[in-house]
């Protein structure tokens, strides 16, 4: 275990700016993400989807469909046989092929396979698919009443009180102390309610797959996913396949930030495929994207803080209530655990709620669950250093979470970096800037978990002397690169000399999803201790070849070298010198790691924005935004930076302008990116990154993931910039223009 | 139904095919010319990872019939570079760190080019508009407007 | 004996108690001492949890050890994204 633990050194290829290895690829378009691979005689898929937010399906008649001239394959609910027995994986078969309702606009109800997309959309036209519409319920608050339109039966966790509709799923409530007691010894209480809507994870490439898959129930699937694992063994349980007969290949993947963590295509492609008997492509429309794949939840929080008049925090208290589309989804509960997290409380209570609606089925967004409780919590916080006339980061200094605070979620904190990043924000010049008219600044603080979980990682040293490194996690934001380094750094050879690639389900032991900040922590771990574990066969073989003790051997700038003069004199011995004997001294050589790498470090960030209000129309420019978190090391400052500056800017449009808007017959009335509008370069100005290394002590190099946390803190951050501007307070997200000039007259 | 024959000029090469009446450019190009470097992500014209330059001025593929290039010359990403030798936007996008997932940058990279050719000298702000139709949710925009705005430098510097 | 802090709905289902004591050197042998103690926790118990020991997160790994000085604190089992 004290090999984990991190050891000061000195970097000669962590920490500095490389180009990727798959950069040339992307920059001619040669790279090929899921839509861009095809197989011979291959077939297009298409899925008919529910005009409906809720209706039972009568009868579904495929006959038409099926004797057409290039349709190869017709399928619906009751070509899938087989009933996983893990009810998560149950409700994904339910969320991909509708059973016996459609539960929200865009759910599948068949799909065809054609020659043709002509054939295809003309076949799709021909299934006749009989409805009996149902009432519908979109929000949460309506959702959890009794006498709400119900979607499931039977579904209530124990967790859950009497007198709530069968919507409301599971209730999870944490804390400390005395509430009450707390409110009591408070001078101000500040207690507002919050709701923000529905957003997507807005990645430009749509959900695509190519499957291959036989009467022998073996198969092939090609797709865009954050983790070829988990779609291997959630297709495999949905088709009733052992899943070693179906290789998964990931595709280069234009963005997840946590939406491609499940499947939507590929059950139903493999399905068609298996019918069919050919190869078979799908491709989902942005239409298919934004109605039937995973938005966040939208959510409706209340939230009650009182504090002495000096400053200090006596009690708080927060109800989260997240609607998580037509499926259960643990999105409240992480609203309850993260919201107050950066905080030392001695009074707290929290509650949170997962409740179903007639929406698709909502899907992590980095952090899930945490931005939307940010929101609310950070929103009274400055509030409240208002109401007391303090300085919003002194407030937060003053309550803010360290090494022994008993945590929001029960457990007491190790050393953490959330008050290093108040502290950086407070000196730094963009908080003393001064600002104009219609003007204001604003500052949130933002908690995540940060994961490490199931990785396995091969590092094969090739017979030239260059290195062969396989991961099982898509690269989605520069990881190949940052492996490479990690290697390089351990095995002391320059970073050009390593090529990582990332395997296939057949070609690695299980990796868990890319997600949960956990790559560049876990997988890079990993490939460290594959490194060392080839370090180790290249210095038996130096030892070998010197004719002396393997433990008289050490490992120096890329070679074995005799350690000590009593071991005797030998000049070292290269990589490249051991790499070409290698089958003279008893063959390949490579390193391998598989662990389950738990017990990553939580993390922290803390962001300032000024933001301009138009009074007259109630547009809002931003400024300037600055943002300020923990990497522990950051292993290429680059990718680092541009996770904090993308999570930060996906922050101010859910602020200001994205937003699920359904209507009266609870469809989505903005299912294209014109409507739904994530920000263009035009709208922002730069976002400075402000990485601070506090090291990581469960890691060897002292990195800890980044990818979650930077989408935390800006709603809330964005919120106090435009209350302060425009001297109302804001509690609705988005704070879209109609929204804000209403709040303006209204004050 | 009876297809359409096109002849057109794609990346500096006479091209011919026949297409369907509803194909979009993007269509032919991806499916039937096999150039999938131009991205779908929307198929409406709003997300640009579909950019190309048709006679010389930048238009969504996606927007454009397969037919209407009958007679035209279409660029793509996949004629940026020459031969081996990367344009110095393509060069500057892997250098600075100028894409994350890398779904757009080919949308982005043929917009870029077209504005330094027109301007060679653009502001911030030129860059931010001018790259306002192709959309990026991986960065935040911040390295690739310092990108385009570093190869502009570079570029009239060595002219 | 190792203390067991529960979340607040989950103690509700441990007779109201916020922390259970039960005898375990690991995770694996806590999460079965904890059901057996409080067969209520069952439910929850299958749809998983996350425990964090001394402060770190663990989901699965049954053999971490435990000691009775230990931090042992239940979640609701966490993803990300």
């Amino acid at each position: 275990m004290a090999k984990d633990e991190f050891q000061t050194r000195e970097f000669k290829v962590v920490g500095t700016r490389v180009p990727r290895p798959d950069g040339l690829d992307k920059v001619t378009g040669r790279a090929r993400y899921g839509a861009d691979m095809s197989a011979p005689g291959m077939l297009h898929g298409y899925c008919l989807r529910s005009p409906h937010a809720h209706a039972r399906i009568v009868s579904i008649d495929t006959s038409a469909a099926e004797a057409m001239s290039g349709v190869k394959a017709v399928v619906t609910r009751a070509d899938f046989t087989v009933t996983p027995e893990d009810q998560g994986t149950r409700d994904i078969l339910d969320n991909v092929m509708a059973d016996k309702k459609a539960l929200y606009d865009g759910h599948t109800v068949a799909a065809v396979a054609a020659t043709s997309r002509s054939a295809g959309m003309k076949a799709l036209k021909a299934i006749k698919v009989e409805y009996e519409v149902l009432p519908h319920v979109i929000d949460v608050d309506e959702a959890m009443k009794p006498g709400a339109p119900e979607l499931h039966e039977g579904r209530s966790q124990e967790s859950v009180p009497e007198g709530y509709s069968q919507n409301v799923l599971a209730r999870s409530q944490y804390g400390h102390g005395d509430i009450d007691a707390g409110f009591a010894k408070a001078d101000v209480i500040i207690e507002r309610s919050f709701t923000t809507a529905a957003t997507h994870q807005g990645y430009i490439e749509p959900h695509a797959c190519l499957a291959t898959m036989g009467n022998d129930n073996q198969g092939d699937l090609f797709c865009c996913t954050q983790g070829h694992f988990l779609v291997r063994s959630t297709c495999a349980e949905i088709m009733g396949m052992e899943s070693g007969r179906l290789r998964v290949t990931s595709s280069e993947i234009g963005g997840g930030f946590g939406g491609k963590t499940t499947v939507f295509l590929e059950p139903v492609a493999l399905m068609l495929s298996k019918k069919s008997g050919k190869p078979v492509k799908m491709t989902m429309s942005r239409d298919e994207v934004l109605r039937a794949s995973g938005p966040t939840a939208s959510t409706s929080i209340d939230i009650k803080i009182g504090a002495t008049k000096d400053g200090r925090i006596t009690g708080a208290w927060g109800d989260f209530r997240y609607q998580s589309g037509a499926f259960y989804a643990m999105n409240g509960a992480l609203g309850a655990m993260c919201g107050f997290a950066p905080y030392d409380l001695e009074n707290l209570k929290t509650v949170g709620w997962e409740v179903v609606t007639n929406r698709p089925k909502a899907a992590a967004y980095r952090a899930p669950g945490a931005p939307m409780a940010a929101f609310a919590v950070e929103s009274v916080m400055d509030e409240l250093a208002s109401s007391i006339g303090m300085d919003p980061i002194d407030f937060r200094l003053m309550n803010g979470a360290e090494e022994g605070t008993k945590s929001a979620y029960g457990p007491t904190y190790p050393a953490i970096g959330l008050k290093a990043t108040l502290e950086a924000a407070k000196a730094h010049p963009h908080w003393s800037a001064p600002l104009g008219e219609n003007q204001g600044r604003g500052v949130g603080c933002g908690f995540w978990f940060n994961f490490g979980g199931n990785t396995s990682v091969s590092l094969m040293i090739n017979p030239d002397g260059t290195v062969s490194l396989s991961e099982g996690n898509p690269d989605i934001g520069g990881s190949r690169a940052s492996m490479s380094m990690m290697a390089a750094e351990e095995l002391g050879i320059p970073y050009r000399q390593v090529r990582t690639i990332i395997a296939d389900t057949a070609s690695l032991g299980e990796n868990d999803v890319t997600d949960g900040s956990r790559v560049t922590f876990a997988v890079g771990l990993a490939t460290i201790k594959a490194a060392r574990h080839a370090i180790e066969t290249m210095k038996a073989r130096a030892a070998k070849t010197w004719g002396i003790d393997a433990d008289a051997v050490e490992w120096v700038d890329g070679a074995a070298q005799p350690a000590g003069p009593n071991a005797g004199k030998f000049p070292p011995l290269t990589l490249k010198e051991i790499a070409a004997t290698m089958s003279n001294t008893g063959g390949p050589i490579s390193g391998h790691h598989e662990a389950n790498a738990e017990g990553a470090g939580v993390s922290f960030g803390t962001h300032i924005c000024d933001t301009e209000v138009d009074p007259e129309t109630g547009a809002v420019k931003i400024l300037r935004y600055t943002v300020f978190q923990d990497a522990g090391k950051a292993v290429h400052p680059d990718y680092v930076e541009g996770q904090l500056q993308g999570g930060a800017v996906q922050g101010i449009g859910w602020a200001l302008n994205e937003e699920y808007v359904y209507g009266e017959d609870g469809t989505l009335q903005n299912p294209g990116f014109l409507d739904y509008r994530i920000p263009v370069a035009s709208d922002l100005p730069m976002i400075e990154p402000v990485i601070l290394e506090i090291p990581n002590p469960g890691h060897p190099y002292g990195v800890r993931g980044v990818g979650e946390t930077g989408i935390v803190p800006p709603l809330a951050t964005i919120a106090n910039a435009v209350s302060r501007a425009a001297d109302v307070r804001m509690t609705s997200l988005p704070m879209s223009p109609p929204k804000l000039l209403a709040a303006i007259k209204a004050k | 139904m009876s297809r359409i024959h096109v002849n057109t000029t794609v990346n500096g090469d006479a091209v011919d095919y026949l297409c369907e009446a509803e194909d979009t450019l993007l269509d032919v190009l991806r499916d039937t010319l096999d150039l999938t470097g131009s991205k779908e992500g929307c198929a409406s014209g709003d997300c640009g990872a579909c950019s190309v330059l048709v006679d010389g001025r930048l238009v969504c593929s996606c927007l454009v019939l397969g037919a209407e290039a009958e007679g035209r010359t279409v660029e793509t990403i996949e004629g940026m570079a020459e031969g081996d030798t990367l344009h110095p936007l393509q060069k500057n996008f892997i250098n600075k760190a100028a894409l994350q997932c890398g779904i757009c940058t080919p949308g982005i990279l043929v917009a870029a080019k077209n504005l330094l050719e027109k301007n060679p000298d653009p502001s911030e702000e030129e860059v931010r508009y001018w790259l306002a139709g192709n959309l990026c949710r991986c960065t935040g925009y911040d390295k690739i407007i310092r990108a385009v705005l570093d190869t502009a430098a570079e570029m009239r510097g060595a002219a | 004996m190792v203390t067991v802090t529960l979340w607040g709905s989950l103690a509700e289902l441990a007779e109201g108690q916020r922390s259970v004591e039960v005898e375990a050197t690991n995770l694996r042998e806590l999460l079965q001492a904890l059901e057996l103690a409080h067969p209520a926790l069952e439910p929850q118990l299958a749809r998983g949890v996350s425990v964090s020991i001394d402060g770190k997160i663990y989901n699965d790994s049954w053999f971490q050890p435990i000691s009775e000085t230990s931090e042992v604190v239940l979640l609701n089992r966490l993803e990300g994204g």
